[in-house]
């Protein structure tokens, strides 16, 4: 199970390096198009070959993990930012009203896939990668809420919650400073398993012209754009979804194995 | 045989809690509708002009004002499309110049066979193989089929489905690689459908399988379960006859969630075979800019996904009595 954890780790890291990277050197330039050499199956020129215009498939993949991981980590950021408070609020007021309000508006949210969300903001703003980053980051608050509450209320039921109530500690204090340290753990983990399905909600908005448009370089795009010609060089349709697989494997491995870690006791079961 | 009170107890909790799902069901078909009314017709300003483009006269725009109704004041508005939509009246479509209602009614013939037809093969590829993997645990069946499962959680259905194109479609040419021919010919029908339904159902039936086998793993730790083991029977006849049933709660949640994303997986992969579903539909309504369809078969989604959650809650009571109560 610890190699489980490794593998993650390292796809996950390879991703993030490769985006980090491509902020200051890409092999190729991905915006220069050279038409003499298109749809070139992969060579030591080009290790994962060219598209149709003639760029190199290695350098856009760079440039369009900066898109996706940006894209999803700026969703699950919206997701905890608006999500987690909603969690300890409802918690911390759990039974009342609010409580009531707070799931019920979850559910509402739940009702809307972020597709539908993302159809609904493009069809009035044009798509656009800020359009993607919001269609994600509203579906992830819901996730987020529900899972800070079903974890929060457990611990309100606690002696050293008591405890801080006892000493004069209001609700919100309390739910910042022993609840939330107490959940952290949890959310690291859903964060993880949340940024993994961003990823690949960013992919599919993409590939439907509703996320990142040109000139950005994105794994989704690119999918689209190697359809039409997956007869003639299927190098082209290949390596962008590998790219997405294995970027998502990763993430899941990671968040497996840090729940693992960090709650032995699912370690039975999973 | 139960005793008249409890019968009437039982009845009761069942009846409040139906009440109180169909109440919810209500508030949030409501409160969707809002959301989805407000975003389409109040935040682009004028909804006639945004139809017609930058280039349209004066004339145009009132002209279209007048036909879509929108003199009328927002509340009004409102309320003429959900009564409209409650009749089943969704309004022109401005581009194809038809009822809303026959073109999503042409849609659905195509985009609902396609969701049955996913679920349909993710369940029959996920009890197998959960079930399997619960009954093997820790060797080396279980193995497999967890790392098949990882694997087929991070597939992007879209681009599996080009997979399967290339494979099925263009080298061995069993299936069609894009395009419906109508329900003339079922057996034509459903194997246009068939790779779409593949690309939809394998990353649900991953996560369905996995679902399965923690649930079946929880269940089979319980006291009934050795009893059951004890009066004789085989670790299969219990998983079949005791812990499956015990482990659809959070299957059936699963199932329900992912009616939402099989929603949204359709849209893109009716996109990837060309089919003439609600979700090329929205596409091409999209790029049109014909509000009027999109508002009417986004509610229309939304609708079907709370109308799962609330069947899905229903199911969870006829299944865990407790829940009743709870409710």
């Amino acid at each position: 199970m610890r190699l489980l954890l490794l593998l993650g780790a390292a796809l996950s890291l390879a991703a993030l390096l490769a985006a980090l990277v491509s902020l200051v050197w890409t092999p190729y330039d991905i915006t220069a198009m050279a038409i003499a050499e298109r749809l070139q199956p992969p060579s030591p020129a080009h290790w994962l070959g060219t598209d149709h215009f003639g760029r190199d498939i290695g350098a856009m993949l760079m440039a369009g993990a900066r898109t996706s991981i940006a894209v999803a980590l700026v969703a699950v950021g919206i997701g905890m930012g608006a999500g987690v408070p909603l969690g300890l609020l409802a918690a911390a007021s759990r039974g009342s009203l609010i409580d009531e309000a707070v799931m019920r508006l979850n559910d509402l949210v739940f009702a809307f896939p972020s597709l539908v969300i993302a159809i609904l903001i493009t069809a009035v703003f044009g798509p656009s990668a800020l359009n993607a980053i919001l269609a994600i980051g509203i579906f992830n608050i819901p996730v987020f809420a529900r899972v800070t509450r079903g974890a929060a209320l457990s611990l309100w039921t606690l002696d050293f919650i008591r405890a801080a109530e006892v000493a004069g500690k209001g609700p919100a204090r309390i739910s910042f400073e022993h609840i939330l340290p107490n959940v952290a753990n949890l959310l690291i983990v859903q964060g993880t398993i949340q940024f993994s399905l961003g990823i690949l909600a960013e992919a599919g908005l993409s590939y439907v012209g509703l996320g990142a448009q040109p000139p950005t370089a994105s794994w989704g795009r690119m999918l689209a754009e190697a359809q039409t010609m997956v007869t003639l060089a299927p190098h082209v349709a290949i390596f962008p979804g590998l790219a997405i697989v294995l970027t998502v494997l990763g993430l899941n491995l990671l968040g497996d194995g840090l729940r693992d870690h960090l709650d032995p006791r699912l370690r039975r079961i999973r | 045989m139960l005793h008249p009170s409890l019968g009437d107890g039982k009845g009761r909790d069942m009846l409040r809690y139906l009440l109180g799902r169909l109440i919810s069901l209500g508030l949030s078909l409501l409160v969707a509708s809002l959301v989805i009314f407000t975003v389409i017709e109040i935040v682009p300003g004028d909804p006639a002009a945004y139809m017609l483009g930058l280039n349209a006269s004066e004339d145009t725009v009132a002209a279209l004002r007048e036909r879509l109704g929108l003199n009328a004041t927002p509340p009004i508005r409102y309320i003429d499309w959900i009564t409209g939509m409650a009749r089943g009246d969704f309004g022109l479509s401005y581009t194809y110049k038809v009822p809303v209602a026959d073109l999503v009614a042409q849609r659905l013939a195509v985009s609902l066979p396609l969701a049955a037809y996913a679920l349909a093969l993710a369940t029959l590829i996920a009890f197998p193989a959960g079930l399997l993997a619960a009954a093997r645990r820790g060797r080396a069946a279980d193995a497999a089929v967890m790392g098949a499962t990882q694997i087929g959680i991070a597939l992007p259905n879209f681009w599996f489905a080009m997979l399967l194109v290339l494979v099925f479609a263009l080298h061995w040419q069993i299936f069609p690689a894009g395009g419906f021919p109508g329900w003339q010919s079922v057996g034509a029908g459903l194997r246009a459908l068939t790779l779409p339904a593949i690309a939809l159902a394998l990353p649900q039936a991953a996560i369905l399988a996995r679902v399965l086998r923690s649930a079946l793993i929880e269940t089979l730790d319980h006291d009934y379960i050795r009893t059951a083991r004890a009066k004789g029977l085989t670790r299969g006849q219990t998983i079949l006859r005791h812990a499956l049933r015990n482990a659809m709660i959070p299957v059936l949640t699963i199932l329900g969630m992912q009616f939402s994303f099989l929603i949204a997986g359709a849209i893109i992969i009716e996109n990837v075979f060309s089919l003439p579903g609600l979700g090329r539909l929205i596409f091409q309504a999209i790029t049109q800019r014909d509000l009027i369809v999109v508002e009417s078969v986004v509610m229309i989604l939304v609708f079907a996904v709370i109308l799962v959650t609330f069947l899905v809650d229903l199911a969870y009571a006829s299944i865990d009595p407790r829940l009743r109560r709870r409710a």
